[in-house]
């Protein structure tokens, strides 16, 4: 008897509900170019996992008699000033710009997300003394506070430049997070949860933590994206990982000043940085339009 | 009106606390005693005095941080003991070539952003629109340290453009001329950077526009394409546009070092590079000081142009 009372009510308001979560009738399909862009950035990730077992060249090692040569069919991508094979250290620079990317992301979504979705169910003071407090680190530019930290905190390894950029990417995921979860925390399925006594726990994970899945993802897209630029920027200033470890940033930055005689260099992983970075925008920009969210963005 | 302006003012001097105290506390993140450090070679009893009193280093630190706003207040930003130049003036030579910068990009960005996102508006999904918006998503993903490179391979090396360092760099009043050249590829690639963003924001608020009933109103009476673009549509289609020029500014502040250290342009951004490799911590601790008040200054002076631009804004 309670029970059918219960559904009584929620009937027409789940009705209600659902109209608007409803997903559009026709969706356009993702498009070969999307699925182009996901076997890129799978390639990328699987060869940065699996470099070591693979038959490349030490990137480390130096062979002066064939110093900036142009790509041949024993060097695919050329060498560099001291004969290193430039594929095989594309390859495993692309492990620093991975690592840190993903590992900033972790730490951002760990730490910002949960803080937001609580603040979006709370609201109340906790909710706007956190936005205010996240939003005047958003005034605060991530770039120099981050290149800043990066030179006084020595020695500078792997983990401290993952841990600064992570920090810095805490209130960017909370402002996204916040913005999707507002919408679905007044929805009425929430309440219904909370009136039903529903811990605060249980609501954020099973009910709204589903519903801001797909923004979320998009966001990781982008916001690997970014810092990957960021990352190569960073090596750039010579502030990320030292040389003589590759990674994309510092190959860039290495080829700098042979940059008229020899632009393979530059030229290899500039193309697989860009196209990496492009495929990853386009992956999380064709996911927005497809869920239909516009709030995500870097 | 006055009460929204006031309580703005209030959030940017909360901000510039905030921002103050975060660049007094890099000196604490050097491993060690500090003063050792920012000493190098020039560790010696007197300096370590003066360091002291400069920094009012036996103090408890919130003391600590009260002696160096006060310090910074005046303006006085410290004396470098690497170079031996007081910080202050250091910064001030190098700021004008970062306003310089800005101001030729985001004319060149501007410039080019408003008409093309106009005609891509007008006529969505004609030729131009497309390769313009495909182009623009691409040229999203390309961070400006790649951007340089190619520009220096293609542009610099193969036409000839000078790509000047340091020793040539000639102030605008001494020689515009040489100025300008000098100038040209760095304030391109800046240019090259904000014309995606401010073409993608106002091409898709243009479009949202244009499909008001205002718009087919005004169309209806007769008024010419020309003058419901820049009359009727620009200014409600604008508020993004200078929303995310504010942040685009600031970021080209921030992140100017880049292209300055690439180009060898001796603004505060390659002032910073260089003082970073020579360990001047104090120099590292003024620019970044100067250039964060400065991007939270630049995003305030264009909320108050969007306030300008929409009052409806003060309303919230």
């Amino acid at each position: 008897m309670e029970n059918d009372t219960v559904n009584d009510q929620t009937t027409p308001i789940e009705h209600v509900g659902s109209t608007t979560l409803e997903k559009p009738e026709k969706k356009a399909p993702l498009g070969v170019l999307f699925w182009v862009s996901v076997g890129w950035v799978g390639l990328n990730i699987f060869l940065a996992i699996v470099a070591n077992f693979l038959p490349l060249i030490d990137p480390l090692a130096l062979n002066p008699n064939i110093s900036n040569a142009g790509p041949s069919l024993h060097h695919f991508f050329g060498t560099d000033e001291f004969g290193r094979d430039i594929l095989s250290r594309v390859i495993f620079g692309s492990r620093i710009s991975i690592a840190v990317s993903f590992g900033a992301l972790f730490i951002g979504f760990s730490i910002g997300s949960p803080l937001a979705m609580l603040a979006s169910l709370r609201r109340g003071r906790f909710d706007k003394a956190l936005t205010t407090f996240m939003y005047s680190l958003l005034a605060f530019p991530g770039i120099i506070a981050t290149i800043s930290i990066l030179s006084f905190w020595i020695p500078r390894n792997l983990f401290k430049v993952t841990l600064v950029i992570g920090l810095f990417t805490i209130p960017l995921v909370y402002r996204v997070v916040r913005t999707a979860s507002l919408a679905v925390a007044s929805k009425e399925f929430v309440i219904a949860a909370q009136i039903q006594g529903a811990k605060d726990g249980r609501i954020l994970f099973k009910e709204i933590l589903p519903n801001i899945t797909p923004i979320m993802v998009s966001f990781v897209l982008i916001g690997v994206a970014g810092v990957v630029a960021l990352e190569g920027a960073l090596a750039f200033l010579g502030l990320s990982i030292n040389p003589p470890t590759p990674s994309w940033g510092n190959m860039i930055n290495e080829s700098r000043t042979i940059l008229s005689t020899d632009p393979w260099l530059a030229l290899f992983p500039s193309i697989v940085l860009v196209l990496f970075i492009v495929s990853l925008n386009f992956i999380g920009d064709r996911l927005r339009n497809y869920f239909d969210v516009a709030e995500v963005k870097i | 009106m006055a009460r929204y302006i006031l309580q703005r003012l209030v959030t940017l001097i909360a901000i510039l606390f905030v921002v103050s105290i975060g660049s007094f506390y890099l000196i604490h993140l050097l491993p060690g005693d500090p003063v050792f450090l920012i000493l190098g070679f020039n560790y010696s009893p007197v300096t370590k005095a003066i360091l002291d009193a400069q920094l009012g280093l036996n103090q408890p630190i919130y003391l600590q941080y009260f002696t160096w706003i006060g310090h910074v207040l005046h303006g006085n930003l410290g004396t470098s003991f690497i170079s031996h130049q007081s910080v202050g003036s250091t910064i001030m030579r190098a700021l004008p070539i970062d306003g310089e910068l800005i101001i030729i990009s985001q004319i060149l960005a501007f410039g080019a952003a408003i008409p093309l996102a106009m005609k891509a508006a007008r006529n969505p999904d004609s030729v131009l629109d497309r390769i313009l918006s495909a182009g623009s998503f691409v040229l999203l993903s390309v961070p400006g340290f790649i951007v340089i490179i190619f520009l220096v391979l293609f542009v610099s090396i193969k036409l000839g453009v000078p790509n000047t360092g340091p020793a040539t760099y000639v102030p605008f009043l001494q020689n515009p001329l040489v100025n300008l050249t000098s100038l040209m590829l760095p304030s391109l690639t800046i240019a090259i950077g904000a014309f995606v963003l401010y073409f993608r924001v106002l091409r898709s608020d243009l479009t949202g526009v244009l499909q008001e009933e205002f718009i087919t109103m005004a169309r209806s009476k007769g008024i010419s394409t020309r003058r419901i673009m820049w009359r009727h549509a620009f200014r409600p289609a604008s508020v993004a546009l200078l929303g995310t020029a504010g942040v685009n500014i600031g970021g080209a502040l921030a992140a100017g070092f880049i292209v300055q250290f690439l180009l060898a342009i001796p603004g505060l951004g390659f002032t910073l590079v260089t003082a970073i490799n020579a360990n001047d911590y104090l120099l590292v601790q003024g620019i970044v000081l100067v250039i964060s008040a400065a991007v939270v200054i630049v995003n305030f002076i264009f909320d108050f142009i969007i306030f300008l631009v929409d009052p409806r804004i003060a309303r919230d």
